[in-house]
């Protein structure tokens, strides 16, 4: 017979044996079954958690009936808990243009969530709205952007949770103790010496896209990176997470657990050198770069319509809406500008003036979505500017998008135009 | 009429008995089985075209979208899913599929030993195989 890897306390155990009702007693099953799957010891307390699946676009009425279902259950949350973008902004969505039918199904998902004691702000940086974990802290986060984030620019444990194992921990208040959790998986296996000048943010987007895709699930360690903002570690990761399954890298004398004389690289790592973030570019412009097998036309060039562009993925900063505004000066936009944020977020920009200021030129800023989980084709969109490695790499397949990627100011100058118009 | 006992781990404890039908190769539920017929829908898999529902279904692994997971709910919900699932070696997707949709599976198993058309009997981590019965897959 199988011995049993892993150790449970008194508390889990009654929590297994349905001592705290069947949505306690499925969410242990699945926090321990995933334990036994990756050989984990023990479960760890979770002090914070991140929820992904959370648009009806991607739940489908059989995500929606499961929740509802374990809400009944009487399912509740034990920690902070957060939700990934929704499928439209919550409360502007008639302004936007969705769909009243979808919109209906998608307040459905966000009340099951609501049952259950969750948070229900969506969005995709829950690390920008007051969830700063501390360096070491365990969690357990879904959504791949903000799992790099917290794991690498924090120094937080979570492994790549899914949508259903995530809620399983805010139930239950446990993860399995594998995988990030542990010191020795989180030293680096993949030494990538940049040689090339990366200082835009979308220069980091290039750079994780091409890192991404040869690191698959390695833990790389940058050297030769002047980090300047912490949007660019944001857009770093995030590219890194979608060409690849990166859920964590260390970037020298910048990152926490990378700092002078830390023990980061594994006893055996490979190397490799980036000369170029050119490729990155032309890769993630070229509309195919998420799905080789999408029917989006391929890249038009230069002087190609564009329908929309999109700021914001991860969702962004105060500091990024500003430096939008600042391109903008003014100017009216021809293409539609969608600048998503967390609705915190958004609020902060209200008081400061700032949405006028953007809504006075044209631009939306949407809370709780963005384009990848919204139903962008239903809403009239074929075509995309963006300065988001993530935003670009998903477009084609996830929003069925054709794609232009460009740093934010040529993005900006492009929605002023209404054509794709970078200028080098 | 010869009777196998294997015994594995439990993903998600139960019992259930059906005919068995096994593929050597891994399968996805997102896109790879459909929820309102229980027919696998991938065109190349070795199991194109046939329905899972009641069987006990035999694979190596999981693979696929994660979405999966509620692809195997809505076949529970539909009254098409698998009487319970066998894995050489288990992963999230279908393990978290076959608990929130109370699908007994045990994985840790030697799969040749089992053939489709076995009858197979799941209680737990333990699995009898009975292969007396000539059947088609």
């Amino acid at each position: 017979m199988e011995t049993d890897s892993i150790v449970l306390s008194a508390t889990e155990r009654a929590m297994l044996a349905g001592d705290e009702g069947p949505g306690v007693q499925k969410a242990m099953e699945i926090v321990v079954a995933l334990g036994r799957i990756y050989g984990a010891q023990q479960l760890v307390p979770v002090g914070s958690v991140q929820v992904a699946g959370v648009s009806y676009k991607n739940l489908g009425e059989a995500g929606l009936e499961f929740l509802a279902e374990w809400a009944d259950q009487g399912a509740r949350v034990r920690v902070p808990t957060t939700l990934n973008p929704a499928g439209m902004d919550l409360s502007r969505w008639q302004a936007l243009g969705f769909d009243p039918a979808f919109a209906d199904r998608q307040n459905a998902v966000i009340r099951a969530f609501s049952q259950m004691g969750v948070r229900t702000t969506c969005t995709c940086t829950p690390y920008l709205i007051g969830n700063r974990p501390g360096l070491g802290e365990h969690l357990a986060w879904a959504e791949s952007s903000a799992v790099s984030f917290a794991n690498s620019v924090i120094g937080a444990r979570t492994n790549r949770e899914g949508g259903p194992s995530a809620l399983a921990a805010a139930i239950t208040g446990r993860t399995a103790a594998y995988g990030l959790h542990l010191d020795q998986q989180r030293r680096a296996t993949l030494q990538v010496e940049v040689r090339c000048s990366v200082r835009e943010t979308s220069d980091y987007g290039a750079l994780g896209y091409l890192v991404g895709r040869a690191a698959q699930n390695r833990v790389p360690f940058f050297r030769g990176l002047k980090v300047t903002a912490e949007e660019q570690l944001k857009a770093l990761g995030a590219a890194l997470a979608a060409s690849g399954a990166v859920a964590l890298y260390h970037v020298d004398g910048v990152t926490p657990e990378a700092v002078a004389g830390a023990d980061v690289l594994a006893s055996e790592s490979e190397f490799m050198v980036i000369d170029s973030i050119a490729p990155g570019y032309s890769a993630l412009s070229s509309a195919r770069a998420g799905d080789e097998s999408s029917e989006v036309r391929p890249h038009e060039g230069w002087g190609a319509p564009i329908d929309l562009v999109w700021i914001g993925c991860p969702h962004a900063s105060l500091g990024e809406m500003e430096r939008v505004a600042t391109l903008l000066r003014g100017r009216k936009v021809r293409s539609a500008l969608w600048i998503t944020a967390a609705r915190e977020v958004r609020q902060a920009a209200v008081e400061v003036g700032l949405v006028a200021a953007l809504e006075a030129c044209g631009a939306q800023v949407v809370a709780d979505t963005c384009v990848v989980v919204a139903p962008m084709r239903e809403l009239g969109f074929r075509s995309m500017a963006t300065p988001s490695g993530k935003g670009a790499y998903y477009g084609p397949s996830h929003a069925g998008l054709a794609v232009h990627y460009g740093t934010l100011a040529a993005c900006i100058e492009s929605a002023v135009e209404g054509r794709w118009t970078p200028s080098n | 009429m010869d009777a196998i006992e294997l015994r594995g781990r439990i993903i998600k404890g139960g019992r259930a008995h059906g005919v068995a039908l096994v593929s050597m190769e891994p399968v996805g539920f997102f896109g790879g089985v459909d929820p309102d017929t229980g027919v696998v829908a991938e065109p190349a898999h070795p199991l194109a075209g046939i329905c899972v529902s009641a069987r006990v279904l035999v694979f190596p692994t999981g693979k696929g979208s994660t979405v999966g997971s509620y692809i195997l709910y809505r076949l529970k919900k539909n009254g098409l899913a698998p009487a319970a699932i066998i894995n050489a070696e288990s992963e999230p997707i279908v393990a978290v599929g076959a608990i929130i949709s109370d699908i007994p599976m045990v994985d840790r198993i030697d799969i040749a030993c089992i053939h489709s058309g076995d009858w197979v009997e799941v209680e737990d981590e333990r699995i009898r195989i009975v292969r007396n019965i000539e059947r088609d897959p």
